[in-house]
């Protein structure tokens, strides 16, 4: 039988009364439900693990590192390396976190602190957050009607410029890392930028009253308190966006260029491992199955690498610029 | 445009699902393959379904080697393919197969260069290109060719396809014929080991859209594409030596010369209609044409059947009218007659 310590507290007229039966009931089963949500998500991450790797064991067992290092994709002589994949799906999410992040963290900074109306900064910051609902296919084609064309004539003149600089290499012809890369941007913006207004907007009105109090700029108020108050927030921005950036795939699969070279130059076409396993998933044979299968699971694994870093680095922050929870 | 050919055939489907009484015979045949034929493909099944009560005939675009695979794990009624099916994986059809050439198309060198109109391409100087051995659209090789052309001092962006198809299996396989280097090097199959700095785009929509958004950029593209999108397209010097501009004349010349083996094949009396066209001899004969392929299973209940003969025959007499103005090439007479008579072994 189920305690109820609150049964002989009970008076007769009282309004209030003790929880009944069906009041704990229901208290227990939605703890119970809540554990099993919990659950549920380990389960299902294991599960795709495991799916992910027992497909992928032969190609592991053949392969082994050398898939990592090699950079060969030929499916007729059966070799299969992911390097190129790997750098270009480095590279370029890369690129979009610093170009996405800066603006995001401007965004953020910009709309709340004081800089807008409030009606203002609110009707800006649904206009950002639309950008989320945008159709990756949707900026692919953007990418190849519009940005490309846009882009030639600045990536030629540059290349022309300053060729001599590794970044700058070769010319644009068409897709590439660089259209790739600003397209990237704009789809985590909406992310980085979200995240980063709420985590400032949390920060208590005194604290920056308290930073004006001590005579501090608006600037130096912005940059030494309320940046480092709001640290871990915006780095949890960050993280997603840039967990955002690497599984990125239809747009990618649309702008890069599907090369498997490794090149510094940010015109060059290069590949990513999401892309990869767009474009060749479709009509793959079971040995190439295998093998993309190793490079899913590469993905996965840089993909949780990144979050286990980006929560590490949060704690950090935590520690050294908020008070300890 | 195939989504939007996708979505009607569906509705299409649906709607004559619901008109159909429930008819003692309310078939629905379901097939994939091949995306190059598809768009003449769904027009043929759609007005199939329509003269023919209480059947649906539905087709998925998903490429040769998904279609290839649907087909051995017996998920579908029949498939299509560009590439034919090898004697390894005709040999894990237990039913037994009947594979029918059912149409045919070019492939085409689509280029984007400002102000040039026609581009003449020699035997030796396009493979060299898509080895990327030629990078400049000024090469002395190019331009004795084009006398009077205005050739631009522009690099080649050379396009080919990220994903594995037949189109690249069939345009491989003729390069490999022509150049032996070219063979050694990019090699020939469904994917190829082009040089690392080519551009690659999904399927034959996205390479068109990559070479029309791209100045001084080259790839090879099916003509129905090229002919959709008002591309230009190179003309090609064939085995013969003379310059030949893509076109039905020059594609039925192509297919011409296709010699079916007299064998049957592997375990089957079914007769071997795979043939390629790495290299047809023909004058007028346009250089890189291919026929594509349905594939049936030799044995079935036999309404299904009856139906698939039925389709087969459709495909054959009114689907072959269609074929020109859809940028196909209807099959040569001879060819329809051997159709017809493999056709009768799907029992």
């Amino acid at each position: 039988m189920v305690s109820r310590p609150f049964e002989n507290l009970v008076q007769s007229g009282s309004v209030s009364g003790p929880p009944s039966g069906g009041d704990y009931a229901l208290d227990r089963g939605f703890r119970y439900l809540a554990w099993a949500s919990a659950a549920l998500i380990l389960a299902l991450v294991a599960y795709i693990v495991i799916e992910i790797g027992s497909k992928a064991l032969p190609a592991i067992a053949q392969y082994g590192l050398g898939f990592l290092t090699s950079s060969e994709w030929n499916v007729q002589t059966g070799q299969f390396g992911i390097l190129p994949q790997i750098w270009g799906t480095l590279y370029s999410s890369l690129l979009a976190l610093l170009l996405g992040g800066l603006f995001g963290i401007g965004i953020g900074i910009f709309l709340t602190q004081d800089f807008l109306p409030p009606r203002l900064a609110a009707t800006f910051r649904t206009i950002i957050e639309l950008l989320a609902a945008i159709p990756s296919v949707v900026f692919g084609l953007w990418g190849i009607y519009v940005l490309i064309p846009l882009l030639r004539p600045v990536a030629n003149w540059l290349h022309e410029v300053a060729g001599g600089i590794p970044f700058f290499s070769t010319s644009l012809s068409g897709p590439g890392l660089a259209p790739a890369a600003l397209v990237l941007a704009i789809m985590i913006l909406p992310t980085v930028a979200s995240i980063s207004v709420d985590a400032l907007r949390q920060i208590p009105y005194k604290v920056k009253e308290a930073a004006y109090g001590m005579g501090t700029t608006r600037w130096e108020a912005i940059l030494k308190v309320m940046l480092p108050t709001a640290s871990s927030g915006i780095l949890a921005a960050l993280v997603l966006g840039f967990g955002r950036a690497l599984g990125e795939t239809m747009a990618l699969a649309m702008l890069i260029g599907n090369s498997n070279q490794i090149s510094l130059s940010l015109f060059a076409p290069a590949n990513t491992l999401a892309a990869l396993l767009a474009s060749s998933f479709p009509e793959a044979g079971p040995v190439e199955i295998q093998a993309l299968m190793y490079a899913a699971l590469a993905l996965l694994t840089i993909t949780l690498i990144v979050n286990a870093v980006g929560l590490a680095v949060m704690k950090l922050a935590t520690r050294k610029f908020e008070v300890e929870r | 445009m195939r989504k939007l050919l996708l979505t009607t055939t569906l509705f299409a489907a649906l709607g004559l699902g619901a008109i159909a009484p429930a008819s003692a015979q309310n078939l629905r045949l379901t097939g994939s393959g091949a995306s190059f034929p598809f768009p003449l493909y769904s027009t043929w099944f759609k007005d199939f379904s329509k003269q023919t009560q209480g059947v649906t005939v539905d087709y998925q675009a998903k490429g040769s080697g998904a279609g290839i695979q649907d087909f051995i794990n017996n998920t579908v009624d029949f498939a299509a393919s560009d590439a034919a099916m090898s004697d390894e994986e005709i040999a894990k059809i237990k039913p037994g197969v009947v594979l029918l050439p059912m149409t045919a198309g070019e492939i085409v060198l689509s280029y984007n260069l400002e102000g040039v109109k026609e581009l003449k391409l020699p035997r030796e100087v396009y493979p060299d290109i898509f080895a990327g051995k030629i990078a400049k659209w000024n090469d002395p090789k190019i331009a004795a060719a084009n006398p009077g052309v205005k050739l631009p001092d522009q690099n080649i962006t050379v396009v080919a396809r990220s994903d594995s198809s037949g189109t690249t299996y069939v345009f491989t396989g003729h390069l490999s014929e022509i150049n032996p280097a070219f063979k050694s090097s990019v090699g020939h199959g469904t994917t190829a080991q082009w040089p690392t700095h080519f551009v690659k785009a999904p399927k034959n929509d996205g390479v068109t859209a990559t070479i029309k958004q791209t100045p001084g950029a080259i790839g090879y593209i099916e003509y129905t594409y090229a002919v959709a999108t008002k591309q230009p397209m190179a003309i090609l010097q064939n085995k013969a030596g003379h310059y030949i501009a893509p076109s039905d004349e020059s594609g039925k010349a192509a297919l011409a010369s296709a010699e079916f083996s007299s064998k049957s094949l592997p375990n089957s009396d079914a007769p071997d209609l795979r043939v390629w066209l790495f290299d047809p001899a023909g004058a007028q004969a346009y250089p890189i044409a291919t026929f594509t392929w349905m594939l049936f299973y030799k044995e079935q209940d036999d309404a299904k059947a009856k139906v698939l003969r039925d389709l087969v025959e459709y495909g054959l007499t009114q689907g072959q009218a269609m074929a020109p103005k859809m940028g196909y090439i209807p099959l040569p007479d001879s060819v329809v007659a051997q159709v017809k008579k493999a056709a009768a072994l799907i029992q």
